[in-house]
Formats: C-alpha cells, structure tokens, sequence
C-alpha cells in the first residue's frame, strides 16, 4: 500500500477507538509497516490537521493518539452537549498536584504539604478515577501509597508524567532568593544575585557553596 | 480569586463572614494570604505581625462560632513559639541538632519552607487548571461501551433480560436474614422517590452492579420498592442493564444525561 493509504488507516484506527491508540497497538493492527514509519505517519496527520485547519486535532495524550477538538471550539461544543463540566474543587486540584509531582505519596505526606487533613480530598479523587493505589508502603501503619490514574492524564491533556508543566522554582509574594540554607534549589540560588540578610551576618555565597547539598536542589526541581 | 473576597474581611466582622472563612483551606493558606495582603517578604516575615493577625483570625472564626480545625490551632502554637524564640537573644546553637544543614539557624526558617513548598503546589494547581482540560476545554467523542468496559472485564456480555433481574432479585431476597420482628411502619415509601434515588446515584458514578442498589440492612420492603423502581425505569429506558454471562454480575447504566432525565422523570412518572 502507498505511504497515504497507510496514513488513512491509521486515521480511522484512532477514529474508531474509545482510548488513546498507543503505537504499539497500531504497530500490532498493521503488522507489516515499521514503528518508525507509524511514527512519521502520525506526525504527518498531525500537521495535516494543523495546516488544513481542521475541527479536530490529533493530540498525543495518556501514551497514545486521540483526535481531540480545539479549545477555542469549546463554547459551541458546551452549547451541542448542555453539560456542565464537573470542575475540580481547588482543594482537589492542589492535592491532585501535590500527588501528581511527588508520587508515589502517602497521605501523610500530602498533609505535611496541605497543613490539613486530605483524607476526604483523596477520597473523592480515588472515585473520580483521577488518582489510584500504587500500593503499601513497607512501614508501620502500611500506609497506601498513591499515584495518578491514565484517567488524570487524559483529563489534562498529558503525553505522560513527564509532560507535566515545570514546578515553579519560587516566584511571586515579591520574594527574594534565599540567602540562607533553606533554599530549595541550588541553581535559583546561583543564577540570581543573593541579597544580604539582616539577620545572619552568613556570607551568602559560601553559604550556598557549602551548605547547598547537590542531591537537594535535584530532588526539588523536577 | 479567594483573596479578591478576603481584602476587607477585617473590617466587616460581623457580616456574612462565615462564607468567606471557608475559602481558607488551612493555616499556611491563611498565611499565605496574610503575607500577600501585607506585601510581606516572605523570608523575612515580621513574626509579630503576622501572629497578631493570625491569632485575630482564629478569635473571629470562634466569635462566628465555626469550629476551628486542629490544624489552625497548631499553627498558632507554632508562631508563639517562634515569636517566642525570636525574643530570645540569638543563642550559639549547635548546628548538629536536627542535622539538617542549619535549618535551626533562624527560627522561622522550617515556616518558611513549609509555606514556599506549600505555594509551589498551589501554583502548580493554578496552572494544571490552565490546560486544555478534557470536557471543559477539548473533547473527545464519546462511546457508551467505554463504561462497559472500565472497572470489570468480565463484560462481554448483552442486554440482561428481565428473567436475568429477577434471578438476581431473588439472591438478594435470600441473602436478607429472616426478620423476626416485624417494624411496622408507618412511613409512606414512594416509588418515585427510589427512583430518583437510583438515577442520581447512577449519574454519580456511572454504572451500579445490581447489588450495589441494596445494602445489608435495607429492610425487604424497600428492597422490593427498589426492584420496581429499577423495572419502571427499564420500561422507561431511563436505564440499561448489562449481564456477564449467565448469573454473571448485573450492571445498570443510564444512557441520558442527568438533566434530560430528570425531566423525563418528571413527566412520566407521577
């Protein structure tokens, strides 16, 4: 078969499926056409969506290929529909955040971080499928250890975990960088200028040299 | 948006307050805000201050008389403590004592990373909220078999039929223990109102296995109200029940939306 037959059978085999279509399960439908040719197969639909302007776009979401409507067709889509959108509570959000960068958590890590009990907050995350049990922690208590769900990564529109926006090193509240040993992130500290403190009288720059442990400014910045 | 309500909540104590306390999900939330309403730098927050305004915070969540939660009393504890180190005159401490390079030095300095790390998350939040989120901004055509599908993959299954149901209808009779005294009860019980029960619970979640509509201890009558909730909605196609196999587990779902159903409730059912 030519190159754009191949392509249109990759394009009903997204059309017709109920969950993003990974590679692998083309690959396992076609048979004899290459992965690396799959591969740029996709990319050309998605720019053919792109350059003919069409309602739908190819999205690369939760590992696999679905076709999704644009953003800016939302209002018209919500008008066909007459659904209102269940919206995640802020509570739910920051803990879903909160799960979704440091998992694999335990509650009572999430707690450490909220500063409130988050049992109920994960409960109802766990129901709406945004959250599951990885498992138990080998400690006392055998806490449940959660992650989030393929169903989290479909709602934000992520290829995968690491597709996740950047965490934001310490902005805002008009703060300064921190002068002294608690910073969070070694390169912050480094690229911009330290300020002296009034209360330590610690040289900043030696301070960040040789209290700033490697490993810290790693684990933090993700 | 939370702070935008929370600027004058200071001067206006006595109205309609008790709404706007809510949108603080906790003490470093509360914080947060007041180091933002203060133009506060937050590595240097003026403990005294910030005490002050927290502690009046508290005493006008107990004027209001809400209950105020574990969470925000200990953190008041906590800024005592460190308002009361503060005071004291800056000691040679040793720097092994928690082991965690210095962090000791200032007394505020675990506040402030637990309130940075806190506002990380939040904004964070703030900005998982911006993207093109799934049946809010972009969607995807839907297929009523997904659900069919999630959860239990024993379903292969078609259409349960009403035989299927009652079947299922009987195990659950049996497995109720024998009541030996009688309630009598003078309690009208409604059709109607089960079946709104199971349509809400149904839009809730989705899909219910059969067994799922009755619990240990609903009381036999209602189990039977239930069951003809559950055929009235069938008649109505309000619902579908699905079937695995033979005797297999039967699970209902309900192909309309929930405010069409309730007007198609509303109509037909009296």
């Amino acid at each position: 078969m030519e190159d754009f037959q191949w392509k249109a059978v990759i394009e009903s085999l997204i059309f017709v499926s109920e969950s993003p279509l990974s590679l692998d399960q083309i690959k396992e439908v076609l048979g004899e056409v290459s992965k690396k040719e799959i591969q740029r197969l996709l990319s050309e639909l998605q720019e053919d969506c792109e350059r003919t302007q069409r309602g739908v776009t190819l999205v690369e979401v939760a590992e696999g290929f679905q076709f999704r409507t644009r953003p800016q067709h939302a209002e018209w889509i919500k008008k066909l529909k007459k659904t209102k959108p269940v919206a995640l509570s802020r509570p739910a959000l920051e803990t879903l955040a909160i799960v979704a960068y440091k998992q694999p958590i335990v509650r009572a890590d999430v707690e450490k971080i909220r500063g409130v009990d988050s049992g109920g907050v994960l409960r109802t995350l766990l129901e709406r499928k945004l959250i599951r049990i990885l498992g138990k922690k080998d400690v006392p208590g055998k806490p449940l250890v959660y992650g989030t769900s393929k169903q989290f990564l479909e709602m934000f529109g992520l290829k995968d975990l690491s597709s996740l926006p950047t965490l934001k090193d310490l902005e805002g509240l008009g703060a300064r960088p921190p002068e002294e040993a608690f910073s969070f992130s070694g390169n912050e500290l480094n690229k911009q200028e330290p300020a002296a403190t009034q209360e330590s009288g610690i040289l900043p720059g030696k301070e960040a040299e040789t209290d700033e442990p490697p490993a810290e400014g790693a684990k933090d910045s993700f | 948006m939370e702070s935008k309500h929370l600027t004058n909540d200071f001067e206006h104590q006595e109205s309609s307050l008790n709404v706007r306390l809510e949108v603080f999900e906790g003490p470093l939330d509360l914080l947060l805000h007041l180091i933002k309403k203060n133009e506060i730098d937050i590595y240097n927050i003026p403990i005294t201050v910030i005490t002050q305004q927290y502690l009046q915070y508290l005493e006008m969540m107990k004027n209001l008389n809400l209950d105020v939660a574990g969470e925000f009393l200990l953190m008041a504890a906590t800024l005592l403590y460190i308002k009361s180190k503060m005071l004291l005159p800056p000691a040679e401490e040793e720097p092994a004592e928690e082991g965690e390079e210095g962090i000791e030095e200032d007394p505020r300095a675990e506040l402030v990373r637990r309130l940075l790390e806190y506002q990380r998350f939040q904004e964070a939040a703030r900005d998982l909220s911006k993207e093109p989120l799934l049946d809010r901004d972009v969607f995807v055509r839907k297929f009523f078999e997904k659900n069919l599908l999630e959860g239990a993959e024993e379903f292969l299954a078609g259409e349960a039929t009403l035989f299927d149901l009652l079947e299922a209808m009987k195990k659950v009779l049996q497995g109720i223990p024998p009541e030996e005294f009688q309630e009598i009860s003078l309690e009208q019980m409604n059709i109607k109102e089960k079946i709104i029960q199971i349509m809400d619970r149904l839009w809730e979640t989705e899909s219910l296995t059969f067994a799922e509509l009755f619990t240990a201890s609903t009381p036999r009558p209602e189990i039977l109200l239930l069951f003809l909730a559950l055929l009235e909605l069938l008649r109505l196609r309000l619902i579908k029940v699905y079937q695995s196999g033979s005797f297999g587990p039967i699970r209902i779902f309900s192909p309309i939306e929930k405010e069409e159903g309730h007007k198609r409730i509303e109509e037909r059912i009296l």
